[in-house]
């Protein structure tokens, strides 16, 4: 009846994750029944959970990383701690459950909180910075957030229902075969990530096909802000590199359920195409998440150091190479499988290549500052130390694509300073650079500075405190996933590890505290212009928040700052332009199909997990039930009347007028044309 | 260690080929005699940075603006961490050229790195809104010039370390043999759950989780897995390779001093990985020939029936030593004649006998 399920699948005789388990289930029931009680059901259902305004799906996959990060963080401490107190002795994590934190700890922090943050961005930022209403398909977007919110589902269920993968992040067959895993552990493994995979994939289409033909006025590609190109090529990516995902954990899970022999030992199996596979999806990965950032730090530092980018077409060329280059370098991450000298030094040059946009990047954003006149907010805090610690992880990269000296430091800790080098010092730096910079857009108030600015050096100083020891300890000679070990030398470093993952905490706490205290004082720190941070991309050009349909009317661009050319022109002619003919707009309806599509989505993954058949008919019938339903629909669209929308608009211009006066006073017309 | 270019292999040496086959028949090529693989002909031996092997390059003169950047990179990578026993403290030809190659490349890199990072802290601070004194140039988004400037300093640094990678790729091949008056000695190494097995072939003996070695003897490895894989590690002697079932991965290493060195596995392989650390003794030929006399009176075999039960999941599994009952164990391993191992289990099924009770180990 219940397949593999079994009252044994609960872990009753384990203290760590019961408790937890406990924990997190009072404070969801805790959530649920305040929504419940204050009766703020109804609004969330109607704002949020149906609706298929890129704005709010944005948000919501923020939201989704920023709890996932607290979740992966937590084994983060956990394998710290363990590591401390491991010289010798067991530790207080047995080998089972300190080796299913630390693949739990890879795929939370790359699946579910890089991934959608950064989708999340992209969401949020694309169709304002293109001035369009909404992207491409909007419902299908909200299908793409409600399955990578069922991904994530799994992958905590895991928790409490049976156990996860003890495999490692990428579940390196013979291993995570029947074989030599045959609990649930990798099976949750994989149908979260093939779930959650979907929803990448058909965000991947949707913003490619937004940026590629829904575009305003004069939007052209070259006038395309810079965060639009990175999101570009890193869409393109996700269409390009996620099939090969899918395809390889297809293989591995028939290798599993089905006895084939892709990734056996036996059969004429072979374990090294799982591991070419995977990381023909895994390197590309990599691009996928750190070019969102690029864009992020492109659009903060000319912003805050009031001048356009410095080398615009040089960096969408970089951009795109680095696309390109991306694909074409896998199989650096295994030069000690014994490739050949030939192909190891393709492969490494071909790594260090991707080096040469990155490095023209690092210049450009550096020339930007230069002649500048910066403002250190706490988004540019992030983007200065982004530039400083990403050059050392670059670094370091292209050492390990050395071959030879990749052969001393293959699954070091090495490899995970440097990762985490350029994952923390790059794509988490840069993630926090654009929520803080985005979200007085978002919400209509800014986020508090004070806070924001300790949260930043908490987390900068941390990560060099938790990491350069890894780096030392490479040089050491100590490997990865270690659950304990036998070198004295190694301790003291993985005891100032620790010491730095708790600065990071301090951190993390900071962010929390930055939260509550802005939603506190939100009026003090309201956003009334829509254009907190002297802005000059599109999004800056309506009100914070935005209105639902974004632009009341669509602007003509005509230049590569589309705001800025727009807000010069008015503070050179102390006038606003003039008020546009304005039309009723068509938007699309909201729909609860992505959420309900999640709901059987999340029985399918649990029965296929368990085996349980039964349940896994129920939920593809009602999945495909709920599809059917959704194409047969009559009314998509619904319309806001003309006057709405000029009503709305009325508010955004009269702010705007205001702004431009208190400008104008400080800076007279005619003082500047005689300067 | 000669400063000269090392010879260019022969045009028919196979070892790019043979790296890694499936059920490939036992390697047993022999490679060009007279040339060594460190990367000699790039750099000049860089300074050591461990007391112990001063004297070895205290005679050497370097370029000052080299002695500059080793110094850089000495400080910026070791830390406190000199001597300790790691990549940075080499104990054979291959480490040595490894860490050659490491050190000389970070050097290349900081010699850009460092200047931006001045550049990043030293624009920002000076460009901060605050200074009056910075000229604010609110237009100044492009110049040809300093376009051509960002690309070319990339470029330039990856061609010569590119240079780095391409040579170094091919003279530290794992595949490739290791030049010495020397025979090589023939190591067979399997990964079990949760230990190392060395089959020594020639000398009809097999240990369990500790090699010994003679130093300046060539040693010519295959290696293979019962069930998951698994990277075989010695710190200080240098180059990893992966080992894995079905397959045999050729390794050369040698050692060049004696001592007791630090092995592990580097590749997670399950429950018992942590425990996959060995003893690496590198002894005397002497020594090494008395060790392998008394070796070969141990009691117990290793045929087929005693590695199948050796295979079975054990950790920590203390150093013993076999007599080679089957000389051709390793190959009937790598084709599968003896099929996978049980490989990791629940700890349910771990309690079936171990190797050591079963054993009497």
């Amino acid at each position: 009846m219940f397949g593999k399920l079994t009252w044994a699948a609960i872990p009753f005789d384990q203290p760590i994750p019961l408790v937890t388990s406990a924990i997190v289930g009072l404070i969801v029931g805790a959530v649920l029944l305040w929504v419940l009680v204050k009766g703020y059901l109804p609004y969330i259902w109607r704002e949020w959970i149906t609706s298929v305004d890129h704005k709010r799906i944005g948000v919501m996959y923020v939201l989704l990383a920023s709890i996932m990060l607290l979740r992966g963080f937590a084994d983060a401490l956990m394998m710290r701690a363990q590591q401390a107190f491991a010289f010798n002795a067991p530790g207080y994590l047995p080998p089972e459950h300190y080796d299913q934190i630390f693949t739990a700890h890879g795929t939370i922090m790359i699946f579910f909180v890089a991934m959608p943050f950064v989708t999340g961005l992209m969401n949020f930022v694309v169709p304002l910075q293109l001035g369009v209403r909404d992207v491409a398909f909007p419902t299908i977007n909200s299908v793409g957030f409600w399955l990578t919110a069922t991904g994530a589902l799994l992958i905590n269920l895991s928790l409490f229902v049976g156990e996860f993968a003890r495999t490692g992040w990428l579940a390196y067959p013979p291993l995570s075969e029947a074989a030599y895993s045959p609990g649930v552990g990798v099976d949750y493994y994989l149908w979260a990530l093939q779930i959650a995979g979907v929803g990448t994939l058909t965000s991947g289409i949707n913003l490619v096909t937004t940026i590629l033909k829904v575009r305003t006025y004069g939007m052209t590609y070259l006038r395309m802000p810079v965060f639009c190109w990175t999101a570009l090529a890193s869409n393109l990516l996700i269409i390009a590199a996620f099939p090969i995902l899918t395809a390889t954990l297809v293989m591995l899970t028939l290798d599993r359920y089905l006895g084939f022999h892709f990734f056996t030992n036996d059969g004429g199996g072979n374990a090294m195409m799982f591991i070419n596979l995977i990381w023909a999806w895994g390197h590309p990965e990599v691009y996928i998440l750190i070019l969102p950032a690029f864009g992020v730090f492109s659009e903060v530092v000319s912003t805050f150091s009031g001048k356009p980018l410095f080398g615009y077409r040089s960096m969408v060329a970089a951009t795109m190479g680095i696309c390109i280059l991306s694909f074409m370098v896998w199989l650096h991450h295994f030069f000690t499988m014994g490739a050949g000298p030939d192909v190891n030094a393709v492969f490494g040059i071909a790594t260090m290549i991707i080096a040469v946009p990155t490095g023209v990047k690092i210049y450009n954003w550096l020339f930007t500052m230069y002649g500048g006149r910066i403002r250190f907010e706490t988004p540019m805090l992030w983007s200065v130390g982004f530039i400083i610690t990403f050059i050392v992880g670059g670094m370091t990269g292209v050492l390990m694509a050395v071959p030879p000296a990749d052969f001393v430091l293959h699954n070091s800790l090495f490899l995970i300073a440097h990762f985490h080098n350029v994952i923390i010092g790059g794509v988490v730096f840069g993630l926090f650079a654009g929520y803080t910079y985005w979200f007085p857009k978002a919400f209509g108030f800014k986020l508090d500075e004070e806070l924001g600015k300790k949260a930043f050096w908490c987390w900068f100083i941390g990560y060099y405190v938790a990491f350069t020891p890894l780096y030392i300890l490479g040089f050491l000679g100590m490997t990865r996933r270690m659950q304990h070990y036998d070198v004295a030398a190694w301790q003291p470093w993985l005891i100032i590890a620790g010491i730095g993952a708790l600065i990071i905490l301090a951190g993390i706490g900071f962010q929390v505290a930055q939260i509550v205290v802005s939603i506190r004082n939100r009026e003090a720190l309201r956003d009334v212009t829509g254009d907190p941070w002297d802005g000059r991309s599109l999004e800056w050009s309506i009100a914070s928040p935005p209105p639902v349909f974004n632009f009341a009317f669509m602007p003509d661009v005509s230049g590569e700052e589309a705001y800025w050319t727009v807000k010069q022109t008015a503070r050179s002619q102390g006038a606003l332009i003039p008020r546009p003919p304005y039309q009723p707009i068509e938007m699309p309806r909201n729909t609860a199909t992505g959420f309900v599509c999640a709901i059987f989505s999340s029985i399918m993954g649990f029965a296929l997990i368990w085996q349980i058949w039964w349940m896994l008919g129920l939920g593809a019938f009602g999945a495909f039930a709920t599809f059917v339903v959704f194409a047969w629909r009559d009314h998509d669209e619904y319309e806001i009347p003309a006057a709405t929308v000029e009503a709305l608009d009325a508010e955004n211009r009269r702010a705007r007028g205001i702004a431009l006066e208190d400008y104008l006073k400080t800076n007279p017309i005619e003082e500047r044309q005689s300067a | 260690m000669s400063g000269f270019p090392p010879p260019k292999p022969k045009e028919n040496e196979q070892h790019s080929s043979i790296t890694l086959r499936m059920n490939a028949p036992l390697y047993d090529s022999i490679g060009p005699k007279g040339w060594n693989p460190t990367l000699g002909m790039i750099m000049p031996k860089p300074a050591h940075l461990c007391s112990r092997n001063d004297t070895r390059s205290a005679s050497y003169k370097y370029p000052s603006w080299r002695k500059l950047a080793m110094a850089t990179a000495a400080m910026s990578l070791l830390g406190l961490s000199a001597c300790s026993k790691g990549i940075l403290d080499p104990q054979g030809p291959i480490a040595e050229a490894n860490k050659t190659i490491l050190i000389d490349s970070i050097a290349i890199m900081l010699a850009i790195v460092i200047p931006t990072m001045i550049a990043t802290v030293g624009f920002a601070w000076w460009y901060r809104a605050s200074n009056t004194r910075a000229t604010y140039r609110p237009d100044f988004a492009h110049s040809g010039a300093v376009e051509l400037v960002v690309w070319s300093i990339p470029i330039l640094v990856i061609l010569l370390l590119g240079g780095v990678a391409w040579i170094g790729s091919h003279d530290l091949d794992p595949a490739k043999p290791i030049e010495s008056t020397e025979q090589p000695l023939d190591i067979q190494v399997v990964a079990l759950d949760w230990k190392w097995l060395f089959i020594y072939p020639d000398g009809h003996v097999a240990t369990v989780n500790e090699l010994t070695v003679p130093v300046n003897v060539p040693l010519r490895m295959s290696l293979t897995s019962s069930s998951v894989m698994n990277v075989f590690f010695v710190p200080q002697l240098g180059t990893m390779i992966y080992a894995m079932s079905g397959m045999q991965s050729p390794l050369n290493l040698m050692a060049s001093s004696e001592g007791t060195f630090h092995g592990l596995g580097a590749h997670y392989s399950g429950a018992g990985f942590s425990d996959m650390s060995f003893k690496v003794n590198a002894v005397s030929k002497e020594q090494f020939q008395a060790w392998l006399a008394k070796a070969q009176t141990a009691p117990e075999r290793l045929d087929r029936a005693a590695y199948e039960e050796l295979a079975r999941q054990s950790s920590p599994v203390a150093p013993k030593t076999f007599t080679l009952a089957d000389p051709g164990l390793f190959d009937a391993i790598v084709r599968h004649k003896i099929p996978p191992g049980p490989g990791p289990q629940p700890e349910s099924a771990s309690s079936t006998p171990s190797v050591s009770s079963s054993n009497g180990g």
